[in-house]
């Protein structure tokens, strides 16, 4: 089922609109990337399904609810986590105190969500006790998405999680984030490196100018020649 | 060798015992000043007055209790008062807060502008204390004055130096070893403690995770506020109480926040003895123990200081303006200012 859904979503920062009638879903367990150039509005569109953007129209449904006018903590509690592109983690604090943060609305013993996390970033596990701003650029993204899952979320929306990271860092975090998905997760990515995402991705939507040029499943995406020549250089 | 003992008296007398008490006081007073940049980002410059207020209150309530005769000698009678103060200072921030400061934070103004209504705040609770209490200097240290004299020291150890601990010194030095220690404690191991260090080290990501904002602040105010009376009734009894004396303390309490680097605690705590040792180390006067190391005989007539104590706030102006230069993020890297 329809995990998340932004619908002919509208809008802007004031002033010209980014977004034109948009609409962007993904499905429980499912991995949906938003690609396109400089400018299209993907993060802003991403922003608008979290309700850092107020929209002049459209919706966004979440599990079949509506949430458009909802502020983004109050989509968090409803099950929505959010992994900003950068200053993504308390640097002066532990990997653990990183996840116990992430964990704070929770009233229940979270012990067992921190294990799960270290299970699926073992390297989590080896730092705890480290300070996060002290990590790598991969191992802090880890941190980020763990710290996004201690609430967990039924959506997982990641803002360029592999911006700034080497190739080889880039592959072993969307094999994390193919980990994460199987546990049942949505999860919902903005890329830069387009080819590499749209090769884990069940749903690529290719956005230009704020609207939807190309949706399909990411392997339809990447064997589309107009996709390939206009989007992923050649 | 009884020269050296003698000379090493001296400056324990006048340097390390002063010194380690005073540090204190101004480490306490740097801790408050550095959790509020560190949470609200500002530099309150109305931190010494709030110090003078709660003080002010230790000292009513100590009055109060010596008239009906209530004591916990050797102990000072304002150990005792101190909660009274404590609650006086807390209510007095949070009013500041919910009328001043809350509309700027509202506005999300910038920290200049904080910074000129911490000004403003500092003139306010001046006046105010100059209103209840006026301006006169108190006295109010009681109890045992001494736990060690010099004459005893003297008589004891056979020097002729003497090697003086006032109870106020001692207090002051016991007192914020186990403050200290519990405010690391909370905000290092208890859950409001961690989220007050997330508030201050990232608020988007803060109030992303569900972290109340209002509540980090007012928190914040009220740990500050216990903070600034213990600090100024800790300088009261050592030294004694004037309004004006508290309004220049700020100097050298924003000093030892900035030495160890503003929004960092251990910073704040290592700055505050930094200041303070510097402080008398620059403007004690090395005669006597020159004497006892070299000799009475090569010396001239001069002192052997480096500066008069009249000019005891021009170090700490000195090492502000060399920390500025040299490391502006501090000893312990706090933020930049």
């Amino acid at each position: 089922m329809t995990a998340l859904i932004g619908t002919a979503m509208t809008g802007g920062y004031g002033g010209a609109d980014i977004l034109n009638g948009c609409t962007i879903s993904v499905e429980s367990g499912e991995i949906a990337v938003i690609v396109g150039p400089n400018g299209a509005g993907k993060s802003t569109a991403m922003k608008a399904m979290f309700g850092m953007l107020d929209l002049r129209a459209g919706s966004v449904l979440l599990d079949g609810e509506d949430i458009t006018t909802l502020p983004p903590q109050h989509r968090v509690q409803r099950g929505m986590g959010f992994v900003p592109q950068t200053q993504n983690v308390f640097t002066s604090m532990t990997v653990e105190e990183n996840l116990e943060m992430g964990g704070f609305i929770r009233d229940d013993d979270f012990a067992d969500t921190i294990e799960e996390i270290y299970n699926l970033f073992p390297v989590l596990r080896e730092k705890r006790a480290q300070p996060a701003g002290e990590l790598s650029g991969g191992q802090r993204q880890q941190v980020a998405v763990g710290r996004a899952l201690m609430t967990q979320p039924k959506v997982l929306m990641l803002d360029e999680p592999t911006a700034g990271v080497s190739p080889i860092v880039m592959d072993e975090l969307f094999d994390r984030i193919i980990d994460v998905a199987r546990t049942g997760i949505a999860i919902l990515m903005v890329e830069q490196n387009a080819r590499q995402a749209l090769a884990i991705a069940d749903r690529g939507y290719v956005l230009v100018q704020g609207e939807n040029r190309y949706t399909d499943t990411g392997a339809a995406l990447l064997a589309n020649p107009d996709v390939r020549r206009a989007f992923l250089g050649g | 060798m009884d020269a050296v003992l003698n000379a090493l008296v001296l400056i324990g007398n006048y340097i390390v015992v002063p010194g380690l008490a005073y540090g204190s006081q101004l480490a306490l007073g740097a801790l408050g000043v550095t959790m509020i940049y560190a949470v609200l980002r500002f530099s309150n410059f109305g931190h010494g007055e709030i110090m003078s207020f709660g003080t002010m209150l230790v000292i009513m309530a100590t009055f109060a209790m010596q008239d009906v005769g209530i004591s916990i000698s050797p102990l000072p009678t304002a150990l005792l008062a101190l909660p009274v103060g404590i609650l006086g200072a807390v209510g007095l921030c949070l009013l500041i807060d919910r009328y001043v400061y809350k509309f700027y934070r509202q506005q999300r103004a910038s920290p200049v502008i904080y910074l000129i209504v911490s000004i403003g705040t500092m003139f306010i609770i001046g006046g105010l204390i100059r209103f209840i209490i006026g301006p006169k200097d108190r006295n109010f240290a009681d109890g045992e004055r001494f736990i060690m004299k010099a004459s005893a020291f003297k008589a004891n150890t056979g020097l002729a130096e003497g090697l003086a601990i006032k109870t106020a010194q001692g207090v002051t030095v016991l007192t914020t070893f186990v403050v200290v220690g519990l405010v690391f404690w909370f905000l290092n191991y208890t859950r409001t403690g961690k989220s007050m260090r997330a508030f201050a080290d990232n608020e988007d990501l803060a109030l992303l995770s569900g972290i109340d904002p209002d509540r980090v602040v007012r928190i914040t105010w009220i740990i500050t506020a216990v903070l600034a009376t213990i600090a100024g009734t800790l300088y009261g009894l050592d030294k004694s109480y004037k309004p004006l004396v508290y309004m220049h303390l700020l100097l050298p309490i924003f000093a030892s926040a900035i030495v160890g680097g503003v929004g960092n605690p251990l910073g704040a705590i290592a700055g505050g003895f930094v200041i303070a040792f510097s402080e008398l180390a620059i403007t004690f006067a090395y005669k006597k123990v020159a004497a006892y190391l070299i000799g009475d005989g090569v010396l001239g007539d001069g002192l052997l200081q480096l500066l008069s104590t009249d000019y005891k706030f021009a170090v700490s102006f000195m090492i502000l303006v060399i920390v500025l230069l040299v490391k502006p993020t501090g000893i312990f890297s706090g933020k930049t200012l």
